[in-house]
């Protein structure tokens, strides 16, 4: 593992194109997860339509971003689904998609494994269905497991399993490796944040500074484990985790939503963060010309980490989860390893959180029966 | 290069030192702010 | 920057020169000559351990 500071500073000065974001396909989902963080349910009407969804391809493709990850609601919803993919890998652009695999079926499992370019991310927030099915709800743990099992058959290759860390998921940590290396998949952990309808689980269900130290000495043993660099806020705890220890939102990643809006990153889904939409003047033009880009993209300031001999490892963390506990963007991050961020929330008298807007979400509650 | 990669050019900084490393990685899956 | 679709590797290239250097391989019998063609003594070092470096990550192949 090199020193990645040169990296690291280049990046956080932003680049001409991403490269790799996030595009939520669509803010339909037949499951109604407690801590969606693109509060999604509900399809938007004005979706974009399969053309502009191939022009925006094209345009990626142009802009030679090297990857990108498909989410949503969930992406696999979408009728032109398997039209889309395959029309980003055969323009090169690699894809991965993030689904809760209810729409994985044999057939489908063995088209998938036809693909090239193509990583394959099933969420579940449990190793098992007692605690999974708690966020995603009954019957959605084994939905996933028999996705899992669809793509094993069909000799799809390795994909990823990804858990987003709770107060009761990261106590089954060594069920996760067992899980992953079950199916020789990747094993990748996510950070919970307040944002979507994760704002109001976010009390209950975030980790303990015990449970996050605990996690941090687990996961510096384990360089295979994934984590999408979601907990570079840990690494002020000594040795940096991989990865680059940098927010990347609005320099080197960024969201597209399902009706074009460009966000900083997808934990950031509200005006604040809206850099622009592409039905304007397409994505490249939000990318280089945003002003909230623009402004991410010069140097940051430690704010009140100032004084903490740590901002370089963890950079006052993450700016979603300040931003959905009431914080503000140079207050330290509300898990900060040393309380810091504790602090700073108790002496917040009026403390105003933000809803999230646009909040997609089924307005009646959700069951799935067995596929 | 093997046909599986794709290059981008980035804008030039100024030259790196004698000493330095030329080369840097760090995984896809290593950058903050995507799924 | 290139980036390897196998194995998820993102590697930054950061010389000029070095890209050259990897563009222009094909074209010399070895990575050594490759380098002098187009690198000064002082830095030959420097740019074997790169190329070395990107081997590994298996964004050149070796043969």
């Amino acid at each position: 593992m090199s020193a990645n500071s040169s990296l690291r500073n280049r990046f956080e000065r932003g680049l001409s194109a991403p490269i790799c974001l996030t595009w939520e396909l669509t803010y339909a989902c037949n499951l109604a997860c407690t801590h969606c963080l693109s509060s999604s349910g509900r399809r938007d009407p004005r979706e974009l339509s399969t053309s502009e969804a191939k022009a925006l391809l094209d345009e990626i493709a142009a802009m030679q971003i090297f990857y990108i990850n498909i989410g949503g609601g969930e992406p696999m919803i979408r009728s032109d689904f398997f039209e889309l993919i395959e029309h980003a890998v055969s323009r090169h652009v690699g894809v991965k998609f993030s689904t809760n695999g209810t729409r994985i079926d044999a057939a489908s499992a063995r088209r998938l494994s036809s693909m090239d370019y193509l990583d394959i991310q099933i969420s579940i927030d449990g190793a098992d269905a007692a605690t999974s099915d708690k966020i995603r709800g009954a019957g959605s743990y084994a939905s996933a497991r028999r996705a899992m099992d669809h793509l094993r058959d069909a000799n799809f290759g390795q994909f990823k399993i990804s858990v987003v860390m709770t107060r009761e998921s990261i106590e089954q940590l060594d069920e996760f490796e067992a899980l992953a290396k079950s199916y020789g998949a990747e094993l990748r952990l996510m950070r919970l944040r307040p944002s979507g309808r994760g704002v109001d689980v976010w009390d209950e269900l975030h980790p303990t500074q015990q449970q996050n130290r605990d996690l941090y000495h687990w996961l510096l043993e384990r360089p295979n484990v994934l984590t999408g660099d979601s907990f570079f806020h840990l690494s002020a705890l000594g040795a940096p985790l991989e990865g680059l220890n940098l927010c990347g939102a609005g320099r080197v990643v960024c969201l597209i939503d399902p009706v074009g809006d460009v966000y900083a990153c997808p934990f950031v889904i509200h005006d604040e963060f809206l850099a622009g939409n592409i039905r304007d003047a397409g994505f490249q033009h939000v990318w280089s010309n945003s002003s909230l880009f623009k402004s991410l993209r010069e140097p940051g300031s430690p704010g009140a980490c100032v004084s903490c001999g740590s901002y370089d490892a963890c950079r006052g963390g993450c700016m979603a989860a300040k931003f959905f506990t009431g914080l503000s963007l140079d207050d330290p991050d509300p898990e900060c390893v040393f309380g810091h961020g504790e602090e700073a929330l108790a002496t917040k008298r009026l403390q105003i959180i933000p809803k999230p807007s646009p909040d997609h979400s089924r307005r009646t509650p959700v069951s799935i029966g067995a596929r | 290069m093997d046909p599986e990669v794709t290059e981008e050019v980035v804008e030039e900084q100024s030259a790196p030192e004698s000493t330095e490393l030329l080369v840097e990685e760090v995984s896809i899956d290593g950058l903050c702010g995507v799924y | 920057m290139a980036y390897h679709h196998g194995n998820r590797r993102l590697v930054f290239l950061k010389s000029r020169k070095l890209v050259e250097v990897v563009r222009e391989l094909h074209e010399h019998e070895s990575a050594d000559a490759a380098i002098d063609a187009l690198v000064g003594a002082d830095e030959h070092s420097q740019y074997v351990v790169a190329l070395a470096s990107l081997a590994k990550s298996e964004v050149l192949c070796v043969g």
